[in-house]
């Protein structure tokens, strides 16, 4: 006869209620762990995906991610040069925020080099890749844009082309995917006014100087848009990817173009490294401790459910010392219901958390690794938790059973 | 070879302290209990009869003293000479004022438990279980918790847990302190029953005078010191 649940049937709605109340403890814990994981994966998904072996970015910064890179156009062209290079691609990345149907919205925009990338390496749900160099794009699922629908971005409007799954930022919006050109378009588009101001201002400027009065014509192109001034600037770009050719030494290629004054380079693994531990290393710390503090507390709460439970049934223990029972019985029925209500709890957790963290404003990645940890470790808090009850269990004298 | 006693105490003192405070519950209490007899142990409250009851159950040890079981020495003063809770289990049943029935187990688990515990197999003990509820006339409240049962059903059942597992002594506090005139007599009756017909050494403390006929010897007991009544006064 299984005493331990016997005693669970007799409380059935009890211990019912206790491992429902654990349960959703135990999915909030579950809960940081996934959003944890969903934090590392959501900063390194754009670098796992695009598939490049090389980052180079501006000299001394530390990549489009991190903070502010800033290459010219040109630098794929010296890339693509170096022995031992077999694409190098545009990359440009940037967070813009827009109305949308009256709402705020905040996306991250990634520039393809149109048109060696259309876009195929994608994880698309709806549509296809981007099929011309302008007014295309794709957008991830979680910007609420519908296919075919037309987003208005700085002067211009673009068709929804393609809805992707799981594309977002490090800061968890939702990423726009347009080519290059169109990205600079956005980033750099300015107001009517703000132009004519910058332009006139130039002119002005221009007044002060010989070579401007004794040549008009170069007047005329300073008060062409920025865009169009191919001896001041041309739009920049974040950073370019480059892929190694097979049998090709990355280190070597890296130190190769690491030489460059101008620029930095980064291994595919340097640049999640950089992601990892600078931007989202205290978002991540402040999550791992919180999970930690969150697991002690449940672990302190069920320690008191269960020593209320066993001080419910101290009359019984007693009774069945009495009776001769061995204290391996008295501690396999505390055992046994302590590791129930655990396991109990956490499946109620994992059942819930199911139903409810896909309503997660961030991404809830619950990984198999993460589900068995937190197994044991609800096993384990289960077994420390019943040490109060069983120590209880232990000092009670088969003479309080003869009392009251 | 004439047989030894079913019970037997040779002097036994319990003493219990409070820091200073010492209270003597029991003076040198020697009896000799024959197998097949049924025993009354009267006296007023407070006056050690509940003491000695715990010691002869091997719950509580003496201060000092000796309890001998079957003529086998259990307990020297303070000392253990086997695991009480193992000799216990095979050798002793409790009958209570109260039925103390365990409330998560129904009637039948009550009494299958005792046997379980002493190694009994569940079928084995089932069967056992359901032929002794049958006995006291309960089985039919088998599968009743004992919330659901009468005080004098719990009762019935207490008493065939007692006997579950055929100990050589059976230890009864008050055991129809809950019952009615008719049912009282009835357990009363049954306890002298079981002493004669299992061979065991009964003792059933009692405050109640209507039924000591039933009794083999009656022992008194007042302010810890034993003695034993003779005849029976009937």
């Amino acid at each position: 006869m299984n005493l331990a649940i016997k005693d669970v049937q007799h409380n059935l709605g009890r211990f019912s209620l206790t491992a429902v109340g654990i349960g959703m403890m135990l999915m909030i814990v579950m809960g940081m762990a996934g959003i944890y994981r969903g934090l590392i994966e959501d900063a390194t998904l754009v670098i796992d995906r695009i598939g490049s072996d090389l980052w180079i970015v501006q000299r001394d910064t530390r990549g489009p991610f991190a903070e502010v890179s800033r290459l010219p156009k040109t630098m794929v062209y010296r890339v693509e040069a170096v022995p031992g290079i077999d694409t190098a691609r545009e990359f440009v990345y940037h967070t813009i925020q827009r109305q949308h149907e009256g709402k705020p919205l905040r996306m991250s925009i990634l520039g393809l080099s149109w048109p060696t990338d259309k876009g195929e390496w994608l994880p698309l749900v709806a549509g296809r890749p981007l099929a011309q160099n302008h007014f295309e794009l794709i957008a991830d699922q979680t910007l609420g844009f519908q296919l075919n629908e037309s987003i208005e971005l700085g002067k211009e409007k673009y068709v929804v082309v393609g809805i992707t799954s799981g594309m977002v930022s490090s800061g968890g919006d939702g990423m726009s995917i347009v080519t290059v050109s169109d990205s600079q378009a956005i980033q750099f588009d300015s107001v009517g006014e703000a132009l004519r101001l910058e332009r006139s201002a130039r002119e002005r400027r221009a007044l002060d100087v010989d070579l401007f009065l004794k040549q008009p014509q170069l007047v005329e192109q300073l008060s062409q848009p920025t865009s169009q001034l191919p001896a001041v600037s041309s739009p920049q770009i974040s950073a370019v990817v480059a892929r190694i050719k097979p049998g090709y030494n990355i280190e070597e290629v890296q130190q190769t173009i690491a030489n460059w004054g101008d620029v930095t380079v980064f291994a595919k693994a340097d640049q999640e490294d950089l992601l990892l531990q600078g931007m989202v290393d205290k978002a991540r710390r402040q999550l791992g401790m919180f999970r930690a503090l969150l697991t002690i507390i449940a672990a302190v709460i069920m320690a008191l459910i269960l020593y209320t439970l066993t001080l419910d049934k101290l009359h019984s223990i007693a009774l069945l010392k009495l009776l001769g029972a061995p204290d391996r019985t008295i501690l396999g029925i505390l055992l046994q219901q302590a590791i129930g209500l655990g396991a109990l709890g956490y499946g109620i957790a994992f059942l819930i958390g199911q139903q409810l963290f896909p309503f997660f404003p961030r991404r809830v990645v619950i990984t198999n690794e993460d589900l068995v940890q937190l197994l044991l470790i609800v096993l384990v808090i289960s077994v420390l938790s019943s040490v109060l009850g069983i120590w209880r269990a232990m000092r009670v004298q088969p003479t309080e059973a003869l009392m009251g | 070879m004439t047989e030894p006693p079913a019970i037997e105490t040779r002097n036994l003192n319990k003493v219990y302290s409070s820091g200073r405070t010492e209270v003597v519950a029991l003076r040198e209490a020697t009896l000799q209990i024959p197998k097949g007899q049924v025993v009354a142990l009267l006296g007023p409250s407070g006056s050690g009869k509940s003491t000695l009851l715990t010691i002869i159950g091997l719950v509580i040890p003496p201060t000092s003293g000796q309890v001998f079981i079957n003529g086998e020495l259990i307990v020297d003063g303070s000392h253990a000479k086997t695991n009480l809770r193992n000799y216990r289990r095979q050798n002793v049943g409790f009958v209570f004022q109260k039925a103390n029935l365990i409330p998560f187990l129904s009637a039948i688990e009550n009494v299958q438990i005792a046997m379980e515990l002493n190694h009994t197999s569940s079928s084995k003990a089932r069967r056992r279980a359901a032929e002794l509820l049958d006995a006291f006339g309960v089985l039919e409240r088998s599968y009743d918790k004992p919330s659901r049962l009468s005080g004098g059903e719990q009762q019935r059942v207490a008493i065939a847990r007692a006997l579950a597992n055929n100990p050589a002594v059976i230890l009864a506090d008050e055991p129809t302190a809950a019952l009615d005139s008719h049912r009282a007599k009835q357990v009363m009756e049954l306890f002298a029953k079981i002493a004669h017909e299992q061979n065991a050494g009964v003792i059933v403390v009692t405050h109640d005078h209507r039924y000591l006929q039933v009794f083999d010897a009656i022992f008194e007991i007042e302010d810890g010191v034993l003695r034993q009544r003779v005849p029976v006064d009937t």
